[in-house]
């Protein structure tokens, strides 16, 4: 008989490697969300450092350019008490020629522990996860349209934090899902996570052909797609997808797509508005509902400091 | 030694209230180690009166196992909800056996700030300590054999028992 093997797991069924949410057990979201809760905690206190990661050594390798990304990854494994060690691989070895899995084995040669990968290839994380040797983790930090997994958790757990409870919920996913590897994540979390209904809110051209086969119900227009919903998740409009064949302007878009407070007012009066960051203000948001009290945006980035300290925490010790 | 054979954990809280009695002050303040410590410590801060609320620590990002064993399934979040500077802090845990959990417990409570000291108050000592600790306060000391673990529980209500069983 053939057995489906997933990568991420090692023989036990434990976590060991973060490459996408898809294919993982309710369980193991629970149990990253469960020890960010106490990482939380950690994160408030005088000395916000637990000696958890002492000695071990977390490369960020960034094929990709990010700031906050790897700015949060670099914070969280600092707080476990880990070294850290920056790459930004576009503008060094790549330039001379080396491949991906050259780079790689040279910092294994250097006693790595753990790989935060970003890369603009959607596959990438996975290569390296399967070349690496067996007691390094790698961590997919957002790889080309595929999937970004902490960003989901870290939606996830913000969720759960305002809302308690995924199965009562009603969840909108709002702007370019075709073209992010956010929306992926969210929606592989939220299903797995047993939200009773999905809706994915897009111009035709911005969201993927049989998007209904991943659960979710697709909506072209906010004034039905938002009503009496709790949670919106927009997304971030990529400004090389402003021109060209996917939008006429970031004008238009912003006058059907992008969240003003009479759109919001659609939904349930205690809705949150979540968005992954960076916002573009004025295209997918408008500046008085990035910055109203029904936004948790901030909260967002301060709570990804957290899941990421759980999953790199879990993971070191599988 | 049986399960019937064990102390009655409400006698042994009862024993150790009374020898913790002579030493609260206004600046004492009980910290209990999850879980069964937190039980405990509960208890103890009913049975004593005391003004500042009971601290709860879950160690598990202190331990000193972790390359060996991993993070357990279900962290609980530590919660001190004073400031730790200056006050007369007492551990409260539920069995001393080799002392490890004390030493990452004594850690973590330096991250929030500096006691003016700390006790260790126990419902069960052991023996078989790996570290040089000691506990001030102690219910009873017991001959467990090697390979039994004894641990509270929960036996209703707010009650405690102490169980023994084979270690897994």
């Amino acid at each position: 008989m053939f057995l489906h093997k997933n990568p991420q797991l090692n023989k036990n069924g434990e976590l060991h490697h973060l490459l996408s949410i898809e294919g993982l057990p309710a369980d193991i979201l629970r149990q990253i969300l469960d020890t960010a809760e106490s990482f939380v905690g950690v994160t408030q206190r005088e000395v916000k450092k637990v000696p958890l990661l002492r000695g071990q050594a977390i490369f960020n390798l960034f094929f990709e350019p990010s700031t906050r990304t790897r700015t949060t990854f670099e914070i969280a494994a600092k707080r476990l008490s880990a070294d850290v060690i920056n790459l930004a691989i576009n503008v060094s070895s790549q330039s001379k020629g080396e491949s991906v899995l050259d780079t790689v084995a040279n910092l294994a040669a250097m006693q790595a522990d753990m790989f935060i990968v970003r890369h603009a290839q959607s596959g990438a994380p996975y290569l390296i996860a399967r070349h690496v040797s067996p007691d390094i983790h790698v961590i997919n930090a957002g790889d080309g349209r595929h999937a970004h997994p902490t960003q989901g958790l870290l939606d996830m757990f913000t969720v759960r934090r305002y809302k308690k409870d995924f199965t009562q919920l009603r969840v909108a996913i709002v702007g370019d899902v075709l073209h992010s590897r956010v929306a992926r994540s969210q929606i592989h979390a939220l299903t797995t996570l047993g939200v009773p209904e999905l809706r994915v809110i897009g111009p035709k051209t911005l969201l993927p052909s049989h998007v209904e086969d991943l659960g979710v119900r697709v909506y072209h227009d906010m004034s039905k797609g938002l009503k009496d919903v709790d949670v919106i998740m927009m997304l971030r409009l990529q400004n090389e997808r402003m021109q060209g064949a996917f939008l006429p302007s970031p004008q238009e878009f912003f006058k059907s797509y992008g969240l003003t407070a009479e759109k919001l007012a659609l939904a349930k009066p205690d809705a949150i508005v979540l968005h992954p960051g960076p916002m573009n203000r004025g295209v997918e948001i408008d500046s008085s509902v990035a910055d109203g009290k029904q936004s948790v945006i901030l909260p967002q980035v301060t709570f990804g400091i957290a899941i990421r300290m759980a999953v790199m925490s879990i993971l070191a010790g599988n | 030694m049986t399960h019937t054979d064990l102390p009655d954990a409400e006698a042994l809280l009862k024993t150790l209230a009374a020898q913790m009695r002579p030493h609260m002050t206004a600046q004492t303040a009980l910290i209990g180690i999850v879980t069964g410590g937190a039980w405990l410590a509960d208890r103890l801060h009913k049975e004593l009166g005391l003004a500042l609320p009971v601290g709860t620590l879950d160690i598990s990002f202190y331990r000193d196992d972790f390359h060996s064993k991993g993070l357990k399934r279900k962290v609980a979040p530590s919660t001190i909800p004073f400031e730790v500077d200056g006050r007369e802090l007492i551990l409260v845990d539920d069995v001393l056996f080799t002392g490890r959990t004390i030493r990452a417990a004594m850690n973590e409570l330096f991250d929030y700030g500096r006691p003016a000291s700390i006790r260790l108050a126990a419902l069960v000592d052991r023996g078989g300590r790996e570290l040089p600790i000691a506990a001030q306060f102690v219910g009873a000391t017991l001959t467990v054999p090697a390979d039994a673990s004894i641990d509270l529980e929960q036996a209703g209500g707010d009650k405690l028992r102490l169980v023994m069983q084979p270690i897994k």
